[in-house]
């Protein structure tokens, strides 16, 4: 399925203090492509993905999906904080999505524990979340977005509050089942290697109020894993990607410091 | 070996400690420090106790009470925690019925025992509508905070995968604030506690609080004691079986991992 932006902008509050998040975003995205979104912390990332998921409404512009629909939903989210409920076990978590869809209980827990296998915690299927690491609980929240079959994942910061090994080790397992299936994924990121790892294409946004700065794309041939990452080309698209965002970050911090002074 | 001392230790501390304050007590009485008018030794009240248990006084009394108190604590928990629940959800029903509740909760649910007593008379109804009242707004007030404390991540997920209204109540709203619908449930059952001992001294013939009150007129002090031990017996109980309920219902409540996020 194929998505396009059309002028997304986004404003926060009424009167004296609304502020605008995300300005004029407009860009396109491919069937089966996996686009990476990059950007200083608080440049709107978050919220355009949520505009994008149906959480949220723009103030102007509006989000068109077109092209073959599959037997699943539009989207599925994977959220910044998992929001794997604690209440169920990890086998009826990755099946909510398909709960919620109607699917008898037998096909969905036979789906379920197929993309458990994939994520290697298939044995974990009737334990509860909390006796499991984040990592794995991340891994129960990409299973659950997964097995819904969407035309397009959407996953915000998926793996930002794991250790640096779980995270490789997570990169290289979404890498593969995304491999496997081409989905269409939109990744927001504040990591420049995760987005040169993952991305096929790379958008970076401004400092807030969020714009598009540019469309990068990383070229890099496929498959690709962690020990590209001393690789001449994968150096170069970091100082590419580097130059590009760093004024961001250094503007998107002097307006912290700003707001702590007042 | 550790596994065994890590279990026997926290059951046989507590008791300890118990049992070494009545030692003392039985001590000081015998050694004549205590005035046996205020402060009958231990094993006279145990022995009065025994001898109320063969002529089956203790029996009737404690039937009649924990009658009251459980139909009070059902009649009054159960509307308790579905109006909560609803008050939580839903914006409107809240605004709505917010400064009734804000306005009758502050009232000591004992003041209200005369007033009870005119509109359903002396008998069991009153008793029971008293303590049903008292334990109606903690469960309440509990429950509703339970759905609003609930983190936004849960509902954006079901949102995400489609829930159907219905779908959110029972999967998402009901689990989630099962933590804090325990707790109201805990200072429930021990307000019906301090309830039906108050009814039971102001109307009552039979109950323990009756049996303390009776003590009281009849300045029998060992008959006045044995009503506050099993007052303080039953807190103990209800303490213990909530505690293992809870721990069997909500395993995740209190857990490290979902500490942070609850």
């Amino acid at each position: 399925m194929k998505l396009e932006c059309r002028h997304l902008t986004k404003n926060f509050g009424e009167g004296e203090k609304e502020t605008r998040i995300i300005s004029d975003v407009s860009f396109e995205i491919k069937e089966g492509e996996f686009l990476c979104i990059l950007g200083p912390s608080g440049c709107g990332k978050t919220t355009l993905l949520r505009i994008i998921a149906g959480l949220m409404e723009p103030t102007f512009g509006e989000v068109i999906f077109s092209g073959n629909k599959n037997s699943g939903p539009i989207n599925s989210m994977v959220f910044q904080e998992h929001g794997v409920f604690p209440w169920m076990n990890v086998i009826d978590n990755v099946a909510f999505g398909l709960e919620m869809q109607g699917v008898p209980r037998k096909e969905r827990y036979t789906q379920s524990l197929d993309f458990l296998k994939r994520v290697g915690l298939s044995k974990y299927a009737f334990r509860n979340p909390h006796e499991l690491s984040v990592g794995m609980r991340q891994r129960i929240a990409i299973a659950r977005a997964f097995v819904t079959n969407p035309a397009i994942l959407l996953m915000d910061e998926p793996f930002g509050s794991l250790d640096a090994q779980t995270r490789l080790i997570l990169q290289e397992e979404l890498l593969k089942i995304w491999s496997e299936h081409k989905k269409t994924v939109i990744f927001v990121t504040h990591d420049i290697d995760e987005a040169i790892l993952l991305g096929d294409r790379l958008l970076v946004m401004t400092s807030v109020p969020g714009r598009i700065k540019e469309i990068i794309a990383i070229g890099i041939d496929r498959p690709r894993d962690s020990r590209m990452e001393s690789t001449p080309e994968f150096i170069n698209m970091r100082l590419r990607i580097w130059n590009s965002i760093r004024s961001e970050v250094e503007k998107a911090m002097q307006e912290d410091t700003g707001d702590a002074e007042n | 070996m550790t596994l065994r001392t890590d279990r026997v230790y926290p059951l046989v501390l507590p008791l300890l400690s118990l049992m070494g304050l009545l030692l003392l007590w039985e001590l000081c009485g015998r050694l004549g420090l205590l005035n046996p008018l205020f402060f009958p030794v231990p094993s006279l009240i145990l022995l009065r106790f025994i001898a109320m248990l063969a002529d089956g006084e203790i029996q009737a009394n404690l039937t009649i009470t924990l009658f009251r108190l459980f139909t009070g604590f059902l009649l009054g928990t159960i509307p308790g925690i579905l109006i909560g629940l609803l008050m939580g959800a839903s914006e409107k029903i809240r605004l709505l019925l917010d400064p009734i509740v804000a306005a009758t909760y502050p009232i000591p649910k004992l003041a209200i025992f005369p007033l009870l007593m005119i509109i359903f008379g002396i008998g069991e109804f009153s008793k029971i509508m008293a303590i049903a009242i008292g334990c109606f707004f903690i469960v309440l007030i509990n429950a509703m905070a339970g759905v609003k404390n609930i983190n936004k991540v849960y509902f954006d997920v079901a949102k995400n995968y489609g829930a159907s209204k219905g779908q959110l109540f029972t999967r998402v709203i009901l689990p989630a604030s099962l933590p804090m619908i325990f707790t109201g449930i805990r200072l429930a059952l021990g307000m019906s506690l301090i309830v039906v001992v108050g009814v039971e001294f102001v109307s009552a013939n039979y109950g323990i609080g009756a049996i303390i009150w009776n003590g009281w007129e009849t300045f029998e002090i060992e008959k006045l004691y044995v009503g506050i031990f099993l007052c303080a017996i039953l807190g103990i109980l209800f303490t213990v079986v909530l505690k293992r309920v809870e721990m069997r219902i909500t395993p995740w409540f209190g857990h490290l991992a979902y500490r942070d996020q609850e």
